[in-house]
Parts: structure tokens; sequence; C-alpha cells
């Protein structure tokens, strides 16, 4: 091939990328920095002007109700609460997943489901689980457990809780497969070794498993906790909109509130500038503390 | 019997024992799901718990194709699904192959780019994708969500398709290129079969993308027309009479080939994500 039909071909195959690129990537992301500084909003959606960083101010200082602040750190309750749960409970079942014992496969694929269903159906349904009268949280509350039945999604803490609930059970295979494939990489004569110095299954836990299994659950992880962060389906749906009255949001719930059922574009695109660099920052700072950064790309 | 052979009998029993209870706690949704799509029309706000409820019928299912559009909510779903699917591979399998052999001006920053993206709230791309949509007049068409939603699936496939093809040594295509073969057929002859795990894992991702989404859809799809299955099912889901047994009989049917398909990759999905991004 001579040096023009190569360039011809490098540009054939790169142009694609770069036109998507451009088109779905950096062309939205400069849009939405453009409507950060403007006062877009359903009234002014053609004639709008540029405000500055009113929209900014107005996102740290707004007094609504809930205000920046609360719901933030409401998030942050929300994304640690999760990946506690997620990767405790994955591990966990991973080590039990990783022995000989007789059904493993079919123990593998049960517990995996959580993570196959689409998302809406899996909040929609369990929004139905959580129905005060008919819901068989309640039921089982009540007629096995004889306590009195709760309501689920008519108070905050209770609808709160009532999300994180669904999200541990939407989101602990991933971590339990990522934990399983690292587990079966680790070499088994580590143990035999460990047998033979008499370890007990705490120092093999402490001393081969975490650290061996370490540099992949990092990366899935930060992955984790930006998608759990970031994860809009579950809050949305089984609180239905933030209810009671809005108090049920995480700051994504919260923006897409703001921009698609209050139409405040200008005040959305600024909020949303604000939480991914918050995401930006913590990413860097997380992968950069845990040393695998460099396994990231 | 020894007393350490006792221990582990006895470990194996606990053992199995906390395998089923979470393998119960993680099938018990799906299961209520089928006793709700099971319930006869007069018992479906019922307090029992039992898993096939008395009297059970398949009216609702009937009720679902006879007397809802869940037909052309399917139609219409598949339509965009298998676009999204067809448009995400062929891209992200000629961007990822570009990412992957070629130096060029930007790459790098591409890359980055594409990595930052997960980052994004979900409005960050939505909202200008949104009004760019109004602008050009295309809310409410198919067009404007198929472009929103390659959009958002793309970046993640273009990274999975490169992490593959670096795992496959340019050797190969050095070799068939002696044998006769230019770039571009040494690209579709010998890299694309062999990236075919890869294809397939990006197929599932895009098409579930597009099979699964609720919130875009319900801002780019006002027409009832053009209803996808997730906006089918959740106006089953009101907040005055929530219509159980069409809602389950409906989930239950929208969740099999996705349940199905996806515990079939699933194995596969991991290792090649894993693969992807330590090797990258």
């Amino acid at each position: 091939m001579n040096a023009f039909s190569r360039k011809a071909f490098i540009f054939a195959f790169v142009a694609p990328a770069f036109l998507i690129l451009l088109g779905v990537v950096f062309y939205p992301f400069i849009y939405n920095v453009v409507i950060s500084f403007s006062n877009m909003n359903l009234r002014h959606i053609k004639d709008w002007e540029f405000v500055g960083l009113k929209q900014y101010i107005k996102v740290f200082t707004e007094p609504t109700e809930p205000n920046f602040y609360a719901v933030f750190l409401k998030t942050v309750v929300w994304t640690t609460v999760n990946i506690f749960f997620h990767v405790v409970i994955g591990v966990f079942l991973a080590l039990l997943l990783n022995q000989h014992i007789r059904g493993r496969s079919v123990y593998r694929t049960f517990l995996i489901l959580p993570w196959a269903i689409p998302q809406y159906i899996v909040a929609l349904t369990w929004r139905g689980m959580f129905n005060y009268e008919y819901g068989s949280i309640n039921l089982i509350i009540t007629k096995y457990l004889h306590l009195p039945a709760v309501e689920w999604l008519k108070s905050p803490t209770e609808a709160f809780l009532a999300c994180i609930l669904t999200n541990v059970w939407l989101g602990f295979p991933f971590m339990m497969v990522v934990a399983l494939g690292a587990l079966q990489s680790i070499p088994h004569e580590l143990y035999e070794a460990a047998d033979i110095d008499g370890a007990s299954w705490y120092h093999k836990l402490k001393n081969i498993t975490i650290p061996l299994i370490r540099p992949v659950m990092i990366p899935a992880i930060t992955l984790g906790i930006v998608w759990t962060f970031n994860n809009l389906n579950i809050v949305w749906l089984v609180s239905n909109t933030g209810e009671p009255s809005d108090q049920t949001h995480i700051l994504v719930s919260f923006v897409y509130k703001a921009a698609f059922n209050l139409y405040r574009y200008g005040y959305a695109a600024a909020l949303s500038m604000v939480i991914f660099f918050v995401l930006l920052i913590f990413s860097i700072t997380f992968m950069r503390k845990s040393k695998a950064a460099e396994a990231a790309y | 019997m020894t007393p350490l052979k006792a221990k582990r009998i006895s470990l194996n029993i606990v053992t199995h024992l906390v395998l089923i209870i979470f393998a119960i706690i993680a099938i018990y949704p799906v299961l209520q799901i089928v006793t709700i799509s099971l319930r006869p029309a007069d018992k479906l706000l019922s307090t029992s718990l039992e898993i096939i409820p008395p009297n059970a019928t398949l009216k609702s299912y009937v009720a679902l194709f006879t007397g809802r559009p869940f037909l052309l909510w399917a139609r219409n779903s598949a339509l965009i699904s298998l676009t999204v699917t067809l448009t995400g591979v062929v891209l992200a399998a000629m961007a990822g192959y570009a990412f992957s052999r070629f130096s060029f001006a930007g790459k790098k920053m591409g890359l980055l780019s594409l990595l930052v993206t997960q980052m994004f709230p979900a409005t960050m791309l939505l909202l200008p994708l949104y009004l760019m949509l109004i602008f050009l007049g295309l809310i409410n068409t198919y067009l404007g969500i198929i472009i929103t939603y390659t959009a958002t699936a793309l970046p993640f496939c273009i990274w999975t398709m490169k992490g593959y093809y670096d795992t496959i040594p340019t050797s190969l295509e050095e070799a068939a290129r002696i044998d006769g073969c230019n770039q571009f057929q040494a690209f579709y002859k010998i890299i694309l079969p062999l990236a075919a795990p890869a294809l397939v894992i990006t197929g599932l991702f895009s098409f579930m993308t597009a099979w699964s989404e609720y919130l875009v859809a319900a801002q780019i799809l006002q027409d009832a027309h053009l209803w996808t299955l997730p906006l089918g099912l959740k106006s089953f889901e009101s907040n005055m009479s929530t219509e159980w047994g069409l809602y389950g009989a409906a989930s239950l049917i929208v969740m099999i080939p996705v349940v199905v398909l996806f515990l079939a990759l699933s194995r596969w999905l991991v290792s090649g994500l894993t693969l992807g991004s330590v090797k990258g």
C-alpha cells in the first residue's frame, strides 16, 4: 500500500470516530457549558441571554426545599451505604461460591439475576412491594416477624431507605461477579503454603485474598461509585419523582426534575456541571490514591 | 467421625444455607411479578403471600395482547433497539479499531473524553441533546431517540472494542498484508471475526440500553403512538389505580429475552470488561 492510500485508510477509520465524538460528546458538553451561563428556561428558550455565574451562585445559595447541601449530603450517604453493602455482600458471596460446593453454577445464575432485569422493572416492582397495605415487605414484617407495618413511601427517611434497599439488591451481583473473577485467578498454592504454616482463615483473608483481589476491585469500585452516584432510575421511580414532597432526592434526580419538570434549563445545566466536577475530582483522587490509575487506561 | 470432618460438614451446610437465603432474596421480586400476573382480576390487591395465587389465571396476558397496544409498543421498542444496536456496533467497531491501531492527533484526548462521559450525570448529555432535538424538530420522532440512545451507548462500546482489539496481535494483519490483503481486507477478514465476542457484548449492551430505558424516552416520545415498552409499562402504574395484573404480565414478557441473553453471556461479559480495562 502506498503512502497515499494508507493515509486515506486511516482517515476513513478515524473520521467517523472523530465525527461521533464531536457530535455526541464535545458538542453537547460545550452546549451544556453555554447553557449553564445563560438564563435559558421554558420562557427564554430561543431569546436567552448570558447571565454570567448567576446560575452557579443559585446552585449554591438558592433556598430551595431541600437545598443543594442537603441533597448533596444525601447523595454521599446514598453512595457510601450502597457501595459498602454491594462490596461486602458481593465479596462475601464470591468467597462462598469460590469453593467446591454442589450446585455452584445454579447458585451463581440465581444470584446474578438482579443485574439482568431492566432497572425500571426492578424499581416499579419494589415500589409495589413497599406498598403499605398490600406490599409483600409489610406482609412479611407483620405476619412472620410480628412487627408493626412500616409506612415505606410516605415519610422521607423510610422512602429513602426503600430506595437504598432496592439498590443494594440491584447492585451486589456486579461486585460478586467481579470478585469471583479475581478470586479464581489467585493461585491455589498460596493457600496451601499458608495452611502448612498454620494460618487461620482470618490471616488468609487478610494477607492473601484481600491484597490479591484489590487491583481488580478498585477500578470496579470506582465505576460502582460513579454509577451509584448517578443512578437516576431507582430513586426517581421507587420514590415516584422524589415523594414525599421532594424529600427523597439525590443530586441526579434533583437536577432531572429541575430540567424536565420545572424547565429550568440554565440552572439544571449549571448543577450538572457541579455534579460532574465533583465526580471527576473524586475519581481522579480515588484512583490515584489506590495507585490503579495506570491500569485505567 | 473425626471432629475435623464434622466441622467441615457443618461448615458446608452453613454455606449452602447462606447461599439459599441469598438466592431466595435474589429471586423473590421476580416471583412477585409472576404472582401478580397470575392473579384473577378481583384478587389483585391481595394480602396473601402465596407464589401461585388461588384461582390463577392467564387473563392478564390475554388482556395485554387484546385490550392494550402491547404489540405496538413491542414493535416500536424492537425497531428502536435493533437500529441502535446495528448503528452502535458498526460505529464502535470502526472507531475502536482506529483508536487501537493508529496514532493520530487527539487520540489520547479522545479516549479520555470517552471515559469521562461515564461521569456525566444523566442530564449533562440529555439536556443539551434534548434542546438540540427541539431545535431540529426531532422531538417525537424515532430518529431523535435513536440518536440519543446511540450517543449514550457509544462511549462504552468504543472503549470495549478498543480494549479487545488491543489484545489481538498486530502481526496477524501484517501476515495478511504479506499474503496480499489490503488494510481494509485485513481488518474485515481477519480482525473483525476474531473480535466477534466483543462485537456480541457491544451489541448486547447497545440493545439493553435501548430496550430498558425509561427516563429519556419519557422526554422525547410524548406521542402515545410512538411509545416504547418502558413507557407503556409505566402507564399501567399510575397514582390513582395501578393495573397490577397487566403490569406483571408485561414485565415478565419484556424481561425474559434480556434476562436469558444476559445470563447466557454474563460470564463472558465480565472477563471481557476486566480484560479491556487492565490491558487497555
